[in-house]
């Protein structure tokens, strides 16, 4: 049996589902791009072109869900299925778009450069725990028009995992499209075996921004897989209450369905998001609070309850530092988001809202994602009869340890933590130098880093890369990319 | 062929396999092999292999117990042959452990006493909550090189104590090293109740008894 979390009753995810559709009829959601709009009004969606506002009618809505792919897969760069979209699957990838990197060295926050996310993707790589990279840092040593798609150029001259990402523009978004069919080996195959996803976001409450609508309608036609990141902020953008504002996350990404599916039948979408409840007395959108969390749960819920893969951005803290606090709150929304059967967690590594990322961080949170899927693997018989034949064998001896059952079952029944986790006695860890966790972190990013190996890309395709970026990167006024190490 | 053989034992040990060491034991002293060679080169490297991916970290505990039982297992079969050649394996040692009165734990205690008797010494295994005029009586029985206390329990480590003291008045003291473990045991515990030395950990205490007879 896999272990399960529910925070919602059957009936109350219906209400949820029925209040969202009602919401689509009236007010409507405000959709700040022509072609949505043409593409709801043709469909038999009441718009107001003016108002640039979408009164979708329930029928809509339920034809777009029937559309949608309950479940697929993204692909490594070696052509196989690596990430499960669909039933209960729960994978992790690392928080995304960070505008500061906590620097393992000197212990402060700054602005990433090309260095640090070469550095970032190869720790992905080697982590086991991570399945897929994410364009996790935003790199400040070069022009921000092109940030979005030079950190996906980056990533894809050392991945393997496949990876999530996302666009800051609409022109942006066809180079990045460019890199992917480069790496792909044309339209068609990476329309078969995707090895990106798209975050979307709608932005509370009920809009879609022209850029992001546009980035939606153009990973559908390409058949891109695409990931509705709705949020909604309890009690500033939304309402207080979790189940209202879960009511307006459905309302939200229903109608990122259904311009999804507008723009190209059967194309691959997640039911995703990134909510928070909004903090009473800072006035921020705390990630690591207990209320963001179940907001997440009930929406992922909602999200299988329509048949949809899932996603959340979980597994992240608001600590500005790698303390205590930042450990409490990574390991209770990771749990909690795999206990929740949620398909894709963005979110390891990232502190400080999401807005910092640390590569200290990412090798403490592996090991807490290393726990996390232990623990939805759950417990199993093993053998029939489970224990009697072996106990009475042994009779009232204690000398597990030697017998050839505990070396058959043991890598399987525990999850075994790397050097981060301190599990030693007391001498053992003063003999060791009596390190802090963020120390053996330290080391450990260090370790890792020394055992990357970067993939077999043939030179040609290295090159393709390299200009389809700087014919990007020239639009804006740089005419050579950074030079890239290690390759 | 008998290369074959001996290479199959070092594998069985290395897979953690302790029926097929010791039958593949048999198998190589049915077919002729010489004792000393299925020891030296069939079983020690086994054991060197283990050893070397536990302190690399790819082994982890039950590899090597698991693998000291297969050993134990074949060097049943062997000693008789050695003997019958008039042949003995030089012992490192004698050492007579177990868990101190009013203690029960026991795998920290088996977990030495099996990588000791892997690692070539002699072990007497008293068991637990073992009273202390019996570690004394079997240390004069064996002509013990090495005692090994074990206690657990913060209130059971003075009994650790007691045996030293128990020790020194049968006059034995002088000739037996005095080894102590568990969990709230530690370096200055030891040197404060005048025992020889102290292990952390089942790897740590075959190190430390070599030493302790070096």
């Amino acid at each position: 049996m896999r272990p399960k979390f529910a925070l919602l009753s059957d009936d109350l995810v219906e209400r949820i589902i029925a209040e969202g559709m009602a919401l689509l009829v009236d007010p409507g959601v405000r959709v700040h791009n022509e072609e949505a709009l043409r593409l709801l009004a043709e469909a038999g969606a009441q718009v107001d072109f003016g108002a640039q506002v979408a009164r979708i009618p329930e029928h809509l809505v339920r034809q777009a869900l029937e559309q949608a792919p309950s479940e697929f897969y993204l692909y490594d760069l070696e052509g196989n299925p690596a990430v499960h979209y669909g039933g209960d699957s729960v994978q992790f990838d690392p928080g995304s778009a960070a505008i500061t990197l906590l620097d393992g060295e000197t212990g402060e926050q700054r602005p990433p450069v090309t260095a640090d996310f070469v550095r970032f993707v190869q720790l992905v790589e080697v982590l086991p725990q991570l399945d897929a990279q994410s364009t996790a840092l935003i790199c400040a040593d070069v022009p921000q028009e092109i940030a979005d798609l030079y950190r996906l150029y980056l990533a894809l001259n050392y991945m393997r995992k496949p990876i999530v990402t996302g666009a800051f523009r609409k022109d942006t978004w066809w180079v990045m499209k460019d890199l992917l069919v480069a790496v792909a080996g044309g339209e068609r195959e990476l329309g078969e075996r995707p090895i990106a996803i798209f975050d979307v976001c709608p932005s509370p409450p009920l809009l879609w921004s022209d850029l992001t609508c546009q980035n939606l309608i153009d990973c559908a036609r390409h058949r891109i897989p695409a990931q509705l990141v709705s949020m909604p902020l309890a009690g500033a953008t939304a309402p207080v209450t979790l189940a209202a504002a879960v009511v307006q996350h459905t309302a939200e990404n229903l109608s990122g369905v259904v311009i999804c599916q507008l723009a190209q039948p059967g194309a691959p979408i997640v039911w995703g998001g990134s909510p928070a409840a909004f903090d009473m007395r800072e006035g921020t959108p705390p990630m690591g609070a207990v209320e963001t969390w179940m907001i997440d749960c009930a929406y992922a819920q909602v999200g299988k309850a329509l048949g949809l893969p899932t996603h959340a951005y979980l597994g992240m803290s608001d600590a500005k530092v790698v303390d205590v606090q930042c450990g409490l709150e990574s390991a209770g929304g990771t749990f909690l988001a795999a206990l929740a059967g949620i398909n894709m967690v963005s979110g390891a590594g990232m502190l400080d809202f999401e807005s910092c990322q640390s590569l200290e961080k990412l090798v403490i949170d592996a090991e807490i994602i290393g726990m996390a899927k232990r623990l939805v693997a759950g417990i199993q018989a093993r053998e029939d009869p489970i224990a009697l034949a072996l106990i009475r064998r042994r009779g009232h001896r204690a000398d597990y340890l030697a017998q050839p059952h505990t070396l058959q079952w043991f890598r399987q029944e525990l999850y075994i933590p790397s050097e981060v986790i301190d599990r030693g006695s007391l001498d053992a860890w003063k003999r060791r130098g009596a390190k802090t966790a963020l120390e053996r972190a330290r080391e450990r990013v260090r370790q890792l880093l020394a055992t990357y190996t970067p993939p077999p890309l043939p030179d040609a395709l290295r090159r393709e890369l390299r200009e389809i970026a700087t014919a990007a990167a020239r639009r804006f006024g740089l005419d050579q990319l950074p030079t890239l190490e290690g390759t | 062929m008998s290369d074959e053989l001996l290479r199959q034992i070092t594998e069985s040990l290395v897979q953690g396999d302790p029926e097929a060491t010791v039958d593949l034991t048999r198998q190589a002293l049915a077919a002729g092999l010489e004792p000393l060679a299925i020891l030296n080169q069939g079983l020690m490297p086994g054991m060197q292999v283990v050893g070397e991916k536990f302190a690399s970290g790819e082994y982890f505990l039950p590899h090597l117990v698991v693998a000291a039982s297969g050993m134990q297992g074949a060097m049943a079969l062997l000693e008789p042959a050695l003997r019958a050649r008039q042949q003995a394996v030089q012992k490192a040692g004698t050492v007579v452990i177990g868990t101190v009165r009013g203690d029960i734990h026991e795998i920290g205690k088996s977990l030495v006493a099996t990588m000791l008797s892997a690692s070539g010494f002699q072990v007497v295994d008293l068991g637990v909550d073992v009273p202390t005029e019996a570690f004394v009586a079997k240390v004069q029985e064996t002509q013990a090189d090495i005692v090994g206390l074990s206690a657990l329990l913060t209130t059971t480590m003075a009994v650790q104590r007691e045996v030293i003291e128990a020790l020194k008045a049968a006059g034995l003291r002088e000739r037996v090293r005095v080894m102590v473990g568990g969990a709230p045991v530690n370096q200055e515990w030891a040197e404060a109740i005048g025992a020889d030395g102290y292990a952390e950990d089942a790897v740590g205490a075959v190190e430390l008894a070599k030493r302790l007879l070096g």
